[in-house]
């Protein structure tokens, strides 16, 4: 019989303001087992702890039932309370009377009821609880970063920093992301690529960093600190050891006419080709859906101007295994398709353009090689609009734009119109808004500054519509202070599109087991007090993944994450988590069901000899469950048809001894 | 090919022509078009108050007796189509919408099961712009022709599901179908003043003024459309070229005119 004792925590007015506090610690007195019941005021409070400390010594507990807040706040800090006190932490149930009670109740008898009732349950599960010791492994002292744009960068440099080997897989040719795209930076202007390829070149040279370009994560088995990944290393048809990044290769292809997704299309490239001239790795990649070498066998110019011999068009995809301690996913985003906001007319006019096409029109290295002209026909813009939340804070729309605030939008459209203002003074620079949200250090300054010093017209109101009528892009648009209409003749229009994460966060999270939120930005384990860790074990968050997300901030966020992680791989083992599958052997019929249904691959299967009533022997095929893989989901214990498999700390019999309690 | 059709009370009076030539046309495409016994005026607003559900009745009688026949039920005018659309489509989601309609209706019940669609979406999903192409006899080739959708024919666009109503393409693919070509312009989705036309006639003026300038501007003939209250704007305020329906075009081009 279990010597019990019941904890009831008034969580200040949280739960004692709905819930009787006095009445359930009189009510759970006398459950069968509890020996002792005690309530106040902050349980989880140093004087609450030594309460509960002090009550296990004095009425020798066996087992602890704490009713407070929900066991993600505080089941860690009770099992530590008592452990303390020498009882095995496993042996304390939490009753969720706060979250799923007082919260949620606002009559005072009911809620007291309720509480009495999970406060029952935690008892009758305590009751057949069992000691549990957690095992231990051992942690790859390595981590890999998915990504590897600015968030994938400074994550790396970080860890690598403290002696850890990191990998940067990045699906591009090249490391450097969004930001090696961006002309100049908020607030201080200084330009994107004079900040990120030095940092690029870091990454390069240091020898604790491996970088996989132009590859992909097909497979992550295991978990927190026993990663086993899969990296598919698409075939480039360059030997990358011997590419010197000359590019000769990239000035001889005939193929002139590949549209050149580092500048967005507004120009081309060949299909021999490097991203740009600070890539790294700097060096050539085919691409084989335009080489007519690789289509049909005619060409091989590449091969013939290639002094180093590099170029190898028989070159496979390579798959690489390697052991990691810690993921961090620092996949990014995108821009928004603005396919669904033909009022703007972006798909009728190459005079509409988006804010990251706008970047690379301002920039040195751009198509224009950074003089700002109308894509259409060359000509120098006079009359510029921007247009804000374009697919943002989209409720009403929530087919073709998203409900968020995209949050860079305001900071790069005021930078826009500012550069404009600045090196062509006889352009009209407009920008319309719904708000201008310039919280951050020194940005409601650089707004100001655009508005006020270089005389942007800021505009409160939605652009309507957008005709492309006789050369010119008729906007349309309302003026709500001034309460009109406004009709101007523009020569370019900028859209300041939303961003959503990158296409291939969906497939990580799934191999992950990582969640993910409703618009597939990963969800940290807290969202103030966690921020940078997923829920899931020994997997990081980094930049834009996790929600939109400026530099400074996304760098903030790297840092952070590589923090967590050098954390991580600085133990030398990892504490296990005791609540796994167990199967009872001697009940197994071995059908599979189990092995089919675990999404660890937890469970194989083992032939064992038993020894049967007639003292005879049988070999009988059974599951047997890896404790250092299997995470406690339970899946496999409610396929089994036989009742064999079973959750330690979770058992069948005590998720109905539970209910019987409710029920009673 | 048997389908159910809602004329529309307009139909029946200031245009005949759209109705007729509608019915002569899809004759001529092997399709039949059945009027529902007792069809009433579908009210010729879609009202957004929730609790106004008497001025919805007979769209959903309507919508039960093609329920009843199995059939498609069809419209041509750009204001029943949408009626009809948005109360069978509030009938499909807006539970207590539906089920005060029920109460009404009973001991009968409907809950948006029928298909409704536009006699432009009939020609381009069922019969097939190609099959049309096929049935054409006078050719409407070097007619240079602006589709003129208006504000109520595409939106909105999560309930009429027909076409993009920023950048739409349907009746242009007709009136390409038919031989003709198509002139595509800016103003051709926007309102051409219609619902202020008591209210303020020199904004509905101006409105209308806008768009056929803007027709005319992009070197258009003609203007064509399925709304009769769009047509008889464009005209009263003094279009510059002719505005017909488009079932009219489709009537000469298939020589049933």
């Amino acid at each position: 019989m279990q010597r019990i004792g019941v904890f009831v925590c008034w969580c200040g007015s949280n739960i004692a303001g709905t819930v009787d506090v006095q009445a359930v610690s009189d009510a759970l007195a006398h459950e069968p087992g509890v020996v002792h019941s005690a309530n106040y005021q902050y349980m989880c409070s140093q004087a609450g702890q030594n309460l509960i400390k002090e009550a296990i010594e004095e009425h020798k507990l066996t087992g602890i039932v704490v009713c407070s807040c929900s066991p993600r706040m505080h089941e860690a800090t009770f099992r530590k309370t008592a452990a303390a006190a020498g009882l095995n932490p496993y042996m304390v149930e939490i009753a969720n009377i706060r979250e799923q009670c007082s919260w949620v109740h606002k009559d005072m008898a009911t809620g007291t009821e309720k509480a009495i009732i999970l406060g029952k349950a935690a008892v009758a599960k305590v009751n057949l609880n069992a000691p549990l010791t957690p095992g231990e492994s051992p942690v790859t002292k390595r981590a890999l970063v998915i990504g590897g744009g600015i968030a994938g960068i400074q994550t790396a440099l970080d860890i690598a920093d403290a002696g850890f080997p990191v990998d940067i897989v990045e699906t591009k040719p090249t490391i450097g992301g969004k930001m090696a795209q961006l002309d100049k930076t908020f607030p201080t202007l200084d330009c994107a690529a004079c900040i990120l390829t030095p940092k690029m070149v870091d990454v390069a040279q240091n020898e604790n960093i491996r970088i996989f370009s132009y590859s992909e994560v097909t497979d992550i088995k295991g978990f927190v600190g026993n990663f086993d990944v899969t990296i598919k290393k698409r075939a480039r048809y360059v030997k990358e050891d011997i590419c010197t990044g000359c590019g000769l290769c990239t000035e001889k292809c005939p193929m002139k006419n590949v549209p050149n997704e580092f500048n967005l299309g507004m120009d081309n490239r060949r299909a021999i080709y490097i991203p740009f001239a600070q890539a790294v790795p700097k060096v050539a990649t085919i691409d084989p859906e335009h080489c007519n070498m690789l289509k049909n066998g005619k060409c091989g110019v590449c091969a013939k101007v290639c002094a180093a011999g590099a170029i190898d068009y028989k070159q496979q995809d390579e798959y690489i295994s390697e052991k990691y301690g810690a993921i961090v996913a620092a996949t990014g985003f995108n821009p928004i398709s603005m396919d669904k906001f033909d009022e703007y007319a972006y798909s009728q006019s190459k005079d509409v353009i988006t804010s990251l096409e706008f970047e690379r029109l301002t920039n040195a290295a751009g198509p224009s090689s950074g003089h700002l002209v109308c894509p259409s026909d060359g000509r120098h813009p006079h009359t510029i609009v921007f247009v804000q939340c374009v697919g943002s804070r989209c409720a009403s729309c929530s087919e073709k734009g998203k409900e968020y605030c995209s949050k860079i939008c305001c900071m790069y459209t005021a930078k826009h119109a500012m550069l404009t203002r600045d090196k062509y003074p006889d352009t009209e620079v407009y920008v319309f808004y719904i708000d201008v949200r310039t919280p951050g250090k020194n940005f409601d300054e650089f707004y100001r500054r655009a508005a006020e010093e270089y005389g942007v017209k800021y505009i409160k109101g939605m652009v309507g519509k957008v005709s492309p009528e006789n050369g010119k892009l008729h906007v349309q648009a309302s003026d709500l202070l001034a309460d009109k209409q406004l009709h101007i003749e523009a020569d370019l229009v900028v859209l300041a599109a939303a961003i959503e994460p990158d296409k291939s966060a969906r497939p990580l999270a799934t191999m992950l087991t990582a969640s993910m939120d409703t618009n597939d930005f990963f969800t940290e384990a807290h969202p103030k007090l966690r921020p940078v860790e997923s829920p899931t074990a020994g997997v990081f968050l980094s930049g834009a993944c996790q929600g939109p997300k400026d530099i400074p901030e996304t760098v903030s966020q790297a840092g952070a994450a590589a923090a967590k992680v050098i954390g991580l791989l600085a133990k030398d083992k990892l504490t296990g988590n005791p609540c796994v599958a167990n199967s009872n052997e001697l009940m197994c019929n071995g059908c599979s069901s189990c092995e089919r249904v675990c999404p660890y691959g937890a469970i194989t299967y083992v032939d064992k000899e038993f020894r049967m009533p007639d003292r005879t022997t049988k070999v009988r095929r059974v599951a047997s469950v890896n404790e250092a893989v299997c995470q406690g989901c339970g899946a496999c214990t409610v396929a089994c048809p036989s009742g064999a498999m079973d959750l330690k700390g979770f058992a069948t019999k005590q998720i109905i001894a539970e209910v019987d309690a409710i029920c009673k | 090919m048997k389908v159910s059709y809602f004329p529309g009370c307009t139909l029946r009076t200031k245009a005949k022509d759209l109705d007729k030539y509608a019915r002569d046309s899809a004759l001529a495409l092997g399709v039949t078009m059945e009027e529902p016994d007792n069809w009433q005026c579908c009210g010729g607003v879609f009202t957004t108050s929730r609790d106004e559900i008497a001025t919805k009745l007979s769209s959903v009688r309507a919508l039960m007796d093609a329920k009843s026949k199995d059939q498609i039920l069809v419209t041509v005018c750009s204001a029943c189509h949408n009626v009809i659309k948005q109360t069978n489509h509030a009938m499909q989601t807006d539970e207590e919408f539906a089920s005060r309609v029920n109460n009404y209706i009973a001991p009968e019940n409907y809950n948006g099961e029928a298909r409704v669609m536009h006699y432009l979406e009939l020609l381009r999903d069922e019969i097939g712009f190609d099959k049309v192409k096929e049935k054409v006899v006078n050719s409407l080739s070097g007619k240079k022709i602006a589709a003129y959708y208006g504000c109520l024919l595409l939106r909105p666009n999560s309930v009429m599901k027909m076409d993009d109503p920023e950048n739409p393409s349907i009746i242009e693919d007709l009136i390409t179908a038919l031989g003709g070509e198509a002139v595509v312009y800016p103003q051709r989705n926007e309102c051409c003043g219609g619902y202020i036309a008591l209210e303020n006639p020199e904004a509905a003026k101006t409105r209308s003024n806008t768009v056929t300038a803007s027709a005319a501007n992009a070197g258009a003939e003609m203007i064509v459309t399925a709304c009769p209250l769009c047509k008889y704007n464009l005209e009263k305020n003094g279009s510059e070229i002719p505005v017909v329906y488009f079932t009219e075009l489709l009537a000469e081009a298939l020589g049933v005119k």
